[in-house]
């Protein structure tokens, strides 16, 4: 159950959008988060999931894989969306007691809608693409600028890379202590809501010291090979810009400023 | 008691990349007390199995049956099966969470809904059976154990239980040589004891030798040998080719016979082989 998460996964593939630099995608991915706030009509939304289902057209990423991402966050979507509907005043269009359901809640509650899933693709399509090690290195070269006002970007980008590194060994260590407690006849799906909570005690005490241990020894392992920090630190793998980034730049770019436009539809 | 496992096949994330056969067509059953090791590389599907008669994996096709029961079938209670089976995971000391090692071992019980006093008789008796001093340590912090005691607590907390079956997973998994010996001390006296079947995984030849009535050999998703001890480690090629040896005692008796050509034995213990050349020597006197 908890392997069927997808959002933040890579799907290991070499399409155009696989091999782009991980900053163009990072970029690209702020730039079309910023356009849906921009969009302030569905016309912007159809070009914008036009542009989306294209990119993963040309990733190749199973459109299967995507929506399974999504179902995770349904619920997200899902509250959201009856919270628009029934909290826009308007046009009555249905009331029962203190409830009503206004003309402007449910094109505001599609909107939101729509807005979201948007969201949660599109920044999806970056980590989907992008192996987790290239995404950390193109932020610590985005950020590196600002290291000269004393933000520390080295450091910022290393415990993304360890949290990244450890998401799936933590998943994997609380799926064996979750089958392990099982096996000792323990029960997580029955109860009220206070003996579920309690039922979580016998996994998250063993979880949480496995992960202390698992944190002493990356120290100790990072501090065996003479880590020191970011100062004077080289790579192995120099990322660099190609074409193929210069030609995603101008389409970003190009896609905003028809996103801009569509305002005035 | 028996278990009985036809054609069990596992695929792990299915219709995703990494997608992979865990097990593949997996039969085979025990009806008689007994214990039995089971052998095979990292990968094998050793563990998967382990966890399929334990209930806690869902088959993708096959069927378990434990006591003439299906276990795999829909809407089972498992608590009735793991009530049966009891399953000790790989370093299990780290799935110790109470306050007192008296009450991480009652955990199982208290599970099953046994009540106080029988609680109390199971966690006495558990800790007895694994070689731990109720006195000493039932109101220490498991955290404070050492780490082979902190294992035999662990085991405590199924043998509470008082399953039918004993399954272990690599249970000796870095232990120190004292610990290691302790614990197929352990093992050995929990079979006279439960008189049941223990089926445990191991890397570890020696150990498997030592311990095994029979042997179940595992290789890419499937049981590939199915015997005793002697006639499995004759097949030394075989299992050389499966990245698997044999143990250290069978190797000396190699060793020797390379040398003196009409010396034969296949020993699984120093016993064994000391026997052997007594007799070799009598005979070539």
């Amino acid at each position: 159950m908890i392997r069927d998460i997808t959002l933040g996964q890579y799907y290991p593939g070499q399409s155009a959008v696989h091999r782009l630099d991980a900053r163009t995608k990072i970029v690209a991915t702020l730039v079309y988060i910023a356009a849906l706030f921009v969009v302030n009509n569905f016309w912007g939304f159809l070009i914008a999931a036009a542009v989306l289902f294209t990119v993963i057209g040309i990733s190749r990423v199973p459109l299967k894989f995507i929506f399974r991402g999504l179902t995770a966050v349904f619920l997200i979507i899902a509250f959201t969306f009856i919270i628009n509907l029934f909290m826009v005043d308007g046009r009555v269009l249905w009331e029962w007691k203190f409830l009503s359901i206004t003309y402007e809640g449910v094109r505001r509650a599609c909107f939101m809608a729509v807005r979201l899933v948007l969201l949660i693709i599109g920044s999806s399509m970056m980590t989907l693409t992008t192996k987790p090690i290239e995404l950390t290195d193109g932020l610590e070269k985005l950020l590196k600028p600002l290291s000269k006002i004393g933000v520390p970007s080295h450091e910022i980008a290393l415990m993304m890379t360890i949290a990244l590194r450890f998401i799936p060994t933590l998943m994997e260590e609380t799926d064996k202590i979750i089958k392990a407690q099982q096996a000792r006849g323990a029960d997580f799906e029955s109860g009220n809501l206070l003996q579920r909570a309690k039922a979580l005690i016998p996994i998250l005490i063993p979880l949480f010291i496995s992960s202390f241990r698992i944190a002493q020894d990356l120290a100790l392992a990072m501090e065996a090979r003479c880590y020191h920090g970011g100062e004077g630190r080289t790579r192995m793998n120099q990322i660099r810009f190609h074409r193929g980034d210069a030609i995603a730049a101008v389409l970003v770019f190009a896609f905003l400023g028809v996103i801009i436009a569509s305002r005035w539809i | 008691m028996s278990i009985e496992v036809k054609d069990l096949k596992y695929i792990y994330s299915p219709d995703m990349p990494g997608e992979t056969t865990a097990l593949d067509g997996v039969s085979f059953d025990v009806t008689e007390p007994s214990v039995i090791g089971i052998i095979g590389q990292t990968g094998s599907g050793k563990s998967t199995l382990l966890q399929h008669l334990n209930g806690l994996i869902k088959p993708t096709s096959g069927e378990i049956y434990i006591d003439g029961e299906c276990i795999t079938g829909e809407k089972k209670n498992l608590t009735d099966v793991r009530r049966k089976i009891g399953l000790v995971f790989q370093y299990p000391e780290y799935q110790l969470f109470e306050e007192t090692v008296a009450k991480d071992v009652a955990f199982g019980p208290k599970n099953l809904g046994a009540d106080e006093e029988d609680i109390d008789r199971r966690v006495r008796h558990a800790l007895e059976l694994v070689g731990l001093d109720y006195d000493e340590v039932a109101e220490m912090s498991p955290f404070e154990l050492s780490g082979g005691m902190k294992r035999r607590a662990a085991i405590a907390g199924v043998l509470a239980m008082e399953p039918s079956i004993l399954m272990l997973d690599e249970p000796m998994a870095g232990l120190d040589p004292q610990a290691h010996r302790d614990m197929l001390g352990l093992i050995k006296r929990v079979q006279q004891e439960m008189n049941s079947i223990i089926l445990f995984v191991s890397h570890n030849m020696g150990d498997v030798a030592e311990l095994s009535d029979r042997l179940l050999v595992m290789n890419k998703g499937r049981i590939v040998m199915d015997d005793g001890p002697h006639e499995i480690f004759k097949r030394r090629d075989e299992l050389s080719d499966m990245g698997l040896s044999v143990p250290p005692i069978a190797e000396i008796a190699q060793k020797i016979s390379d040398k003196h050509k009409d010396f034969e034995s296949n020993p699984l213990t120093i016993g064994e082989l000391a026997d052997d050349i007594k007799e070799y020597r009598k005979t070539n006197r």
